[in-house]
């Protein structure tokens, strides 16, 4: 099982990635409200690149059920590789 | 950029485009007076999400020097933008419009139940709805389309028969499909997007992962978005003009197995005795069969020369030596001999695609010419699918001097060592005994000539592009003159190599405005647009014009005509402002013919 410590790790290199800001700090905390670029647009690339990453897929509901990045990381928790 | 050439990795691409996108722009900000990149408008029309098409397609485009501004459509509004437009498309002025359908927009579909006729009706239905698009794009915008044909459906409700029996929608999408090439090929300004074969080679079951429609409504899966946006900017760059021209092919394990300096010509691998054999005999084939479009194959082989022409005279081989433009078979550095080979059949090394199965070779080449595609090809097993998907060659259309081009640069090179005998470059010329057809643009010529205008970057005075639409239009007006030349000397017929277009102007309109003179390098230095000139000259005239001005806008390219207005042509400066660009002109009265060596219209 995955650690909550690196899930946040491999997290956050993502979110850099997708936004191309290597200064971003992401939480559990986090909402889309915070990331300026964060629209449902983005949202798309964010949620494929965090299935590469971890090696799973999200459910359709999970996609636009999440409010914050602490949902996200349950998820991966359970089923993240 | 490596990351944009195929294989590339899909994933890699949707999470980096933010910043593979400024590193593009970087890179066409550095090269801004290059004068290789071109800015165009583009307007997707989809028929279900193009967010992130457009992205990723921008970034292809970008690394093939193309700028772009989009316009998107309202979320599936594809149909209603074409048929009715609207305000910002209009003011958008799209030089292309990319029609993204897919099948999730076939508004009829056949059922069980249903007869022939009224399956046939709703086929019909179909193909006049997008008809109608298309009728109403050229007319309002008569610029060139590209339209998806149709993925395969991922159910099939009537199983095998869906594609056999006409209540299938496997049969229905062959049909439409079939239908859309019809028009296709009737059409001028209507070009096909392969997603039915592009999606089969992907793999349709991923392709057609239904989630991302329910989710986002997307139209495939987010994961095959580079495919289709590397494919749809592979024909947006044959359009204009940027494409490869030639091959620069290795010859040990790579033409054939094994090393034939040291095996010997008879032991190299190549016919049908093993797999390996097969293998290197069905890409020999599969690179003869790319002379047949117009691309030239030439040899970069570190050998002797003897033994190089002895591998190739192999009796089980296809590529024989006479099937190369040029053979560089020696010890030189394998990226000189590439720009050799561009300079003495007159293209930019550039335009070269070199397949080694060396990485060493490979990344030499890549590191010393700008712009030279040098794929990772692999295996023997793997070099045709790498060449084919890759999209070097792209052809939106197959001229007749595309056809022809191998003997034409064959004959450019018999030329080359004919000059050299020569005591004066008159003589040599006079030798030649060349003959110009020169005369107003005739229709089977117009693709060609539009090809022309977006390829020629050297000899062209103004560098404006134009679609074969445009150079109709051109043809048909009474307020222009335009005249292609044609070239042939006695070691064959060089094509169409120049055209030009003059706009009357002036209260009478006795002045001609010309805008635009381009000439193909193959024939530079024989004096044909001084040929040209005489032509326009006499066509002019009757037709009451009394004097010609000529325009030269300066691009990185085009240095060389600079002052050809004045110290080849004798006009006289008019004016000139900041930007370098510079206007001529000449008194048409006691204008004295100044060709002598090529006889015209013959």
């Amino acid at each position: 099982m995955l650690s909550d410590n690196e899930i946040i790790k491999r997290l956050t290199a993502v979110f850099q990635d997708v936004f191309d800001d290597d200064t971003l700090v992401i939480t559990a905390e986090t909402t889309a409200d915070d990331i300026e670029d964060w629209d449902s647009i983005e949202h798309i690339t964010l949620i494929g690149a965090v299935e590469d990453e971890f090696g799973m897929r999200f459910k359709m509901g999970e996609v636009s059920g999440m409010n914050d990045v602490g949902e996200m990381i349950d998820i991966i928790r359970s089923r993240g590789k | 950029m490596k990351e944009l050439e195929y294989p590339f990795d899909s994933g890699y691409i949707m999470k980096k485009k933010r910043s593979i996108r400024k590193q593009l722009l970087a890179e066409l900000a550095k090269d801004e007076n290059s004068g290789g990149t071109i800015s165009k408008r583009i307007a997707v029309l989809g028929g279900s999400t193009t967010a992130d098409i457009v992205s990723v397609l921008e970034l292809f485009l970008l690394d093939a020097g193309i700028k772009c501004e989009f316009y998107q459509s309202e979320y599936g509004m594809y149909w209603q933008d074409a048929v009715f437009g609207n305000e910002e498309l209009d003011a958008f002025h799209p030089d292309i419009i990319y029609i993204h359908t897919s099948f999730r927009n076939l508004e009829f579909l056949p059922e069980p139940n249903m007869t022939e006729e009224q399956v046939e009706s709703g086929y019909q239905s179909e193909m006049s709805r997008f008809c109608q698009m298309w009728d109403s794009i050229e007319k309002k915008y008569g610029c060139p389309v590209i339209q998806n044909n149709f993925e395969q459906p991922y159910f099939r409700l009537l199983g095998n028969s869906d594609a056999s029996d006409f209540r299938g929608r496997v049969n229905f999408v062959s049909r439409i499909n079939t239908g859309f090439y019809s028009e296709i090929r009737r059409r001028k300004n209507l070009y096909l997007n392969d997603i039915n074969w592009l999606s089969s080679m992907y793999g349709l079951e991923k392709w057609s992962s239904p989630e991302y429609w329910y989710m986002y409504k997307y139209s495939l899966n987010i994961s095959a978005i580079p495919e289709l946006c590397y494919q749809t900017a592979s024909i947006i760059r044959s359009l204009f003009g940027r494409t490869s021209k030639a091959l620069a092919l290795d010859l040990d394990n790579t033409l054939w197995g094994g090393i034939v300096g040291d095996d010997g010509a008879e032991n190299i691998v190549i016919g049908q005795e093993s797999a390996e054999a097969m293998a290197f005999s069905e890409w020999q084939k599969y690179l003869k069969s790319l002379k047949s479009i117009g691309i030239l194959l030439t040899v970069c082989s570190k050998n002797e020369e003897e033994n190089a022409i002895a591998g190739l005279e192999h009796p089980d081989g296809t590529l024989r030596p006479d099937d190369f433009t040029v053979i560089k078979a020696n010890w030189e550095p394998k990226d000189r001999n590439i720009i050799s080979s561009a300079q003495e059949i007159n293209i930019m090394p550039d335009a070269f695609v070199f397949a080694d199965d060396n990485p060493a070779e490979r990344e030499i080449v890549r590191s010393q010419i700008k712009g030279v595609k040098v794929p990772e090809i692999g295996e023997v097993t793997d070099y045709i699918r790498v060449i084919d998907r890759s999209e070097f060659f792209e052809v939106t259309a197959l001229s007749e001097d595309d056809l022809k081009r191998n003997d034409m640069y064959k004959a450019n090179a018999m030329r080359y060592n004919a000059s050299r005998q020569f005591e004066n470059y008159e003589d040599y010329l006079q030798s030649l005994e060349m003959q110009a057809e020169i005369k107003p643009f005739a229709p089977v010529y117009y693709q060609r000539i539009a090809q022309l205008t977006n390829k020629s970057n050297q000899f062209n005075l103004t560098t404006r592009r134009y679609t074969p639409a445009e150079i109709e239009t051109f043809a048909q007006s009474d307020k222009f003159i335009t005249l292609y030349g044609k070239l042939t000397d006695k070691f064959g017929d060089n094509g169409v190599v120049s055209v030009v277009i003059g706009e009357k102007t002036g209260e009478n309109l006795d002045t001609l405005d010309i805008k635009l003179w381009l000439m193909s390098c193959r024939v530079l230095k024989r004096d044909m647009e001084l040929a040209m000139l005489d032509s326009l000259v006499k066509e002019a005239k009757e037709q009451g014009i009394s004097a010609l001005v000529g325009t030269f806008i300066p691009t990185a390219k085009n240095k060389m005509v600079k002052d050809l207005y004045e110290q080849t042509f004798g006009f006289s400066p008019l004016d000139s402002n900041a930007d370098g660009e510079t206007r001529w002109m000449l008194c048409l009265d006691d204008y004295a013919n100044k060709n002598k060596v090529i006889k015209i219209n013959m």
